[in-house]
């Protein structure tokens, strides 16, 4: 199993196997204006709204599946799994980046002063809008040469930033649906049980700090090891 | 996080290999049940074999109506496969794929209340009520997305007429059919089922307020409130309630359905106006289906001319 994990290839396939929702967007996309085309594989009659909710169901998705990282190598004992928490990370930026292009250029066509108007009135782009903002810094401190810049230290603590955007998320999935509440709630306990895993972790290692001597400090602490 | 060595990690910590192996199989187990039950419906599906249901059939002696929109129709793809009827699913693609097998006969319409001639009505007699229009439509979603239809049916007045409400009744309340056997998806909706509406009768008594048994030169698809449904065209579509068996005269403003599911967010009234916004999106503008560009939204979606005098004096933003 680590020799598959630590293999440089098991990288390129998880990152192509991420693209894939990209791609059936692409496909879908190609699709869209061949006549006789089976319904199902377009985007249907509203394909702006197609794009925004396949986007933004990514993005949530690409979050829980980051934030399940740490839980599962610690779990499951496979610390290599962190090696793609930065690429799944930034996957969730990518597809929450195509959700945020879809609505400014493809839903609103660029009104600003009317989207802007948004973001302060409707409480439900308020969140997300605010999940998207805080992902930027993460995105752009997610190279090596940040990692090393910024020390391992700070830049796990920046990081937890992620926290903030999972919770945002699905709040703003929570707040803009009708009233059929299953999916933003399957959504929301996912993150609650992930949160709580690290909350218990911490508490757990609190106690444990107070009762063993500070005698050994961690190895040099580098993202990729934390 | 901070990294911890773990020195009070022993030997004897190491889980034993075989509930190791039994996490692992439970992790399997979980996965596989999945796929089963994902498996499972996909199979069901296959195995029903074609549609049982009720499925769309010609409409003949149709006159067309004198002020229909000259606006382009919605392609009839798109009319039938972006839907909200909530009791087939709440995704848009959900009716035209859970309503297949919907069956509609036989089919009867109660009208009673404050009414002097209370009647059942057969979906054959209501056909042949009165002679049959086809009218088309604005259709104005309060999700902000809307599309141009040919509707086919009747002044809903040619039913208030024959069965005379006494002048008790101020109101007309809409039941639509509900039966967990045929609508499975209904439980998990959200919403209260059976789905209800209501009007003013005056508003039940315009002109505009059609009886809708058709559109696109054929009768109802399912999926689009198969076999008879209400069309008010001045208002959001989800007063225009579907797949009607109970129309209640009566003295006070009846429940609706999207009213006790959120009262702050959908009015009784529900009339198309761009300048009193949902409490989450903007009315101001609206997606054509077909169109990329929003368009902006017509106050009473345009048929102002024919309703604005019943609301004269009203606060519109107060009763939304």
């Amino acid at each position: 199993m680590n020799s598959i994990l630590t293999s440089k290839w098991t990288k390129v396939v998880v990152f192509l196997v991420c693209l894939i929702p990209f791609d059936v967007l692409l496909w879908r996309a190609f699709h869209n204006g061949l006549a006789g085309f089976p319904n199902n594989m377009d985007f249907g009659a509203n394909p702006i709204e197609f794009i925004t909710h396949a986007t933004g169901d990514w993005t949530i998705r690409f979050l829980v599946i980051t934030l399940a990282i740490t839980p599962l190598r610690k779990i499951l004992r496979l610390p290599q799994l962190i090696r793609f928490r930065r690429m799944l990370g930034l996957f969730a930026f990518f597809y929450a980046f195509l959700h945020f292009s879809t609505w400014i250029g493809l839903d609103h066509f660029f009104a600003w002063s009317e989207m802007w108007k948004d973001v302060l009135k409707r409480r439900f782009i308020t969140a997300g809008f605010s999940a998207f903002v805080l992902m930027i810094p993460l995105a752009l401190t997610s190279t090596a040469g940040m990692i090393r810049r910024l020390g391992g230290k700070r830049w796990q603590l920046l990081h937890r930033t992620i926290y903030a955007s999972a919770i945002l998320g699905v709040i703003h999935y929570y707040w803009l649906v009708k009233s059929d509440e299953r999916k933003p709630l399957l959504y929301g306990s996912l993150v609650a049980i992930l949160l709580a895993y690290r909350l218990g972790a911490w508490i757990y290692g609190r106690g444990r700090g107070a009762t063993a001597s500070h005698a050994t400090r961690a190895e040099p602490s580098t993202a990729e090891g934390a | 996080m901070l990294i911890k060595k773990a020195p009070d990690l022993t030997y004897k910590d190491v889980t034993p290999k075989g509930l190791y192996m039994g996490r692992r199989n439970f992790l399997f187990g979980i996965a596989a049940t999945y796929g089963a039950v994902v498996g499972y419906k996909k199979l069901t599906r296959l195995l029903a074999g074609p549609a049982t249901g009720s499925t769309p059939v010609k409409l003949t002696g149709v006159t067309k109506w004198p002020y229909s929109t000259t606006e382009t129709e919605t392609p009839i793809q798109d009319v039938t496969h972006y839907n909200n009827f909530y009791e087939f699913g709440t995704g848009k693609s959900d009716p035209a794929d859970n309503s297949k097998n919907f069956t509609t006969t036989p089919w009867t319409i109660s009208v009673e209340g404050e009414v002097a001639k209370r009647r059942k009505f057969t979906m054959d007699e209501i056909m042949k009520l009165a002679p049959l229009e086809e009218r088309i439509y604005r259709h104005r979603c309060v999700e902000a997305w809307s599309i141009v239809v040919p509707w086919i049916g009747f002044p809903f007045s040619t039913i208030a007429k024959l069965v005379q409400p006494t002048p008790k009744a101020k109101y007309v309340a809409f039941e639509s059919y509900y039966s967990v056997n045929q609508m499975p998806e209904g439980p998990s909706a959200g919403i209260e089922l059976p789905y209800v509406e209501g009007l003013r009768l005056d508003e039940a008594m315009n002109p505009l307020t059609l009886l809708t048994v058709g559109m696109y030169d054929e009768t109802l698809p399912n999926q689009d409130g198969a076999p008879v449904r209400m069309v008010i065209p001045w208002k959001y579509g989800f007063k225009s309630i579907k797949s009607i068996v109970r129309i209640t005269f009566v003295k006070d403003q009846p429940p609706t359905t999207w009213n006790i599911a959120n009262s702050h967010e959908y009015g009784f009234y529900s009339n198309v106006n761009p300048n009193v916004d949902h409490p989450r999106w903007s009315q101001a503008t609206e997606r054509r289906l077909g169109e990329f560009r929003r368009r902006p939204t017509l106050m009473f979606n345009g048929y102002g001319d024919q309703v604005a005098s019943m609301y004269a004096g009203m606060d519109l933003k107060k009763y939304y």
